[in-house]
């Protein structure tokens, strides 16, 4: 099957995603931020589909609208994240915009699938130079940023007396976590990005208490469901996407009758 | 925070502090010496939390001054989201030890050796390689005190630590507490509901009541005229049994107030 390039496009940019998205994720699942996750896809979707409107790569234009959407999210804080409502509003009418531009571009079903359920096989060689240009740079502002960040989000009040800026914190967190959305998209949607993002840390969480061990179990585990669904994909003919998701539900099942 | 000319570990000078366009605490004129075991106390609402986290430099005051000797160790009243946290309490504790330094939070050897020391201080070495979601609210706590003695903090602010525990395990961390601040030399800001499980401790007392606060010794404070000026209402105190009893006074009903 490494015969394809296309098949080996979507095995490296798998690995591409999960390398951001292990880290990422276990710091969403360690501050209890997963659904930020959720709703950072909702509105990338909206990106995604303006960009293809407007004639750019709608890598683009999701990276734009979840790394803002992010900082947002962040800079907001408490204020934002109590309010179900309003959170729930926005990002239905993200959704709505998305439905709008896909429906002026008039092409069909076929982006709108790519976009919300993942075309991981579909992934050009521009696109994975892409996808590794971001993932270098959500790592190195997550190294920079993540001394503070694990201080801030174990002990808050503790971190705040220490002179650690919690908001601005979240704020660059939120931000770099809009990048490994936007990465994640490439290969699962904005549907499913919980399954890369959030699937493998909170089961990696569950199987040791050690902070660098499960991180590097989270990556691991991510980069080994996103290669394992994609090989399965070309194998069945199903959908990669419902091969990484469930890999994924199973692992955390797993973790949880440990 | 400014550090001042001043002799105690802790002063606020002329200081009025607002909460949410609410003036909470009004002309606070406080010095809390250096080494005191000082117990917070006071209705609820009375400012008490607020207070101390002004004193950790988290709340500007509206007017007046606060100085501040030294760093400050803080554990917050909620440890709620600790409940939560599949940490290990070691990793729990490292995070902190590099303050607020950016980069990859790696302690070096001076960081490691520290947190072995506060682990060791505070009775947690044992538990210290399992989840905190595993342990008992007593062994969270402790694990959240010592991150507060990373370093060297002159002042320990301690905010409701007796809340949720019972009875033997607040005897236990009031003792832990009075053991730290004797072997460390600290200066300790210690919030409580209820007077007697610290009177053995205590060296001074700093009452809040409305929108004020008086300090001294327990003689000095815990008393019917000065809890009556801080509560605005007639309160008697009523020793017994080597415990003190606040209470609103019943007499003063009869004088026809």
């Amino acid at each position: 099957m490494l015969d394809y390039e296309f098949m080996r496009h979507a095995l490296l940019a798998s690995c591409i995603v999960a390398l951001v998205c292990g880290p990422v994720g276990s710091f969403l699942v360690l501050r209890r931020q997963v659904f930020a996750a959720h709703a950072l896809g909702h509105l990338g979707f909206a990106g995604a589909a303006g960009a293809l409107l407007a004639g750019v790569p709608p890598l683009w234009g999701l990276v734009a609208v979840t790394v803002a959407g992010g900082a947002a999210m962040g800079a907001l804080g408490e204020r934002l994240g109590d309010r179900d409502e309003a959170t729930g509003m926005v990002l239905s009418a993200a959704l709505a915009s998305g439905v709008l531009f896909l429906s002026l571009l008039t092409v069909g079903a076929a982006p709108a699938t790519a976009l919300l359920f993942g075309n991981v096989l579909g992934v050009d060689t521009p696109t994975l130079w892409r996808m590794a240009g971001l993932a270098a740079l959500s790592l190195g502002l997550l190294a920079a940023l993540s001394g503070p960040l694990l201080f801030a989000s174990v002990g808050p009040d503790q971190a705040e007396v220490a002179g650690v800026r919690l908001r601005a914190i979240s704020a660059g967190f939120l931000a770099i976590t809009g990048l490994a959305v936007a990465e994640a998209v490439q290969v699962v949607g904005v549907l499913l990005v919980f399954t890369l993002l959030v699937g493998p840390a909170a089961a990696a969480q569950r199987l040791t208490a050690r902070l660098w061990p499960a991180v590097a179990l989270a990556t691991a585990l991510a980069g080994g469901q996103a290669c394992l669904g994609v090989a399965l994909a070309y194998l069945t003919d199903w959908p990669a996407s419902f091969w990484i998701s469930a890999l994924s539900a199973a692992c955390y099942a797993a973790a949880l009758l440990r | 925070m400014s550090v001042g000319e001043i002799s105690g570990a802790l002063r606020f000078s002329g200081v009025s502090l607002r909460l949410g366009g609410r003036q909470v605490l009004t002309g606070l004129d406080i010095a809390v010496p250096e080494g005191a075991f000082v117990g917070v106390l006071g209705p609820n609402g009375a400012g008490k939390t607020t207070l101390m986290r002004a004193a950790l430099g988290l709340i500007q005051p509206s007017s007046g001054r606060i100085d501040r000797r030294g760093t400050a160790g803080y554990l917050p009243q909620t440890g709620g989201h600790l409940e939560d946290l599949r940490l290990c309490g070691r990793d729990f504790v490292a995070a902190g030890a590099r303050r607020a330094a950016w980069g990859l939070p790696i302690p070096d050897r001076a960081a490691r050796l520290d947190v072995e020391r506060v682990l060791a201080l505070t009775d947690s070495a044992g538990t210290a390689h399992r989840p905190m979601s595993a342990l008992s609210g007593g062994e969270r706590q402790r694990l959240a005190l010592a991150q507060a003695l990373l370093g060297t903090p002159r002042l320990l602010v301690l905010d409701e630590p007796l809340a949720g525990l019972d009875p033997q395990h607040q005897v236990a961390t009031v003792a832990l507490v009075r053991r730290l601040q004797q072997t460390l030399g600290l200066t300790v800001l210690f919030s409580a509901h209820d007077l007697n499980t610290l009177l053995p401790v205590l060296d001074q007392v700093l009452y809040l009541g409305g929108g004020r606060a008086e300090m001294g010794s327990v003689a000095q404070v815990v008393t019917g005229p000065v809890l009556s000026r801080l509560y605005g209402a007639p309160m008697e105190v009523i020793p017994a049994g080597g415990r003190l009893f606040v209470v609103a006074s019943e007499r003063a009903d009869h004088a026809g107030l």
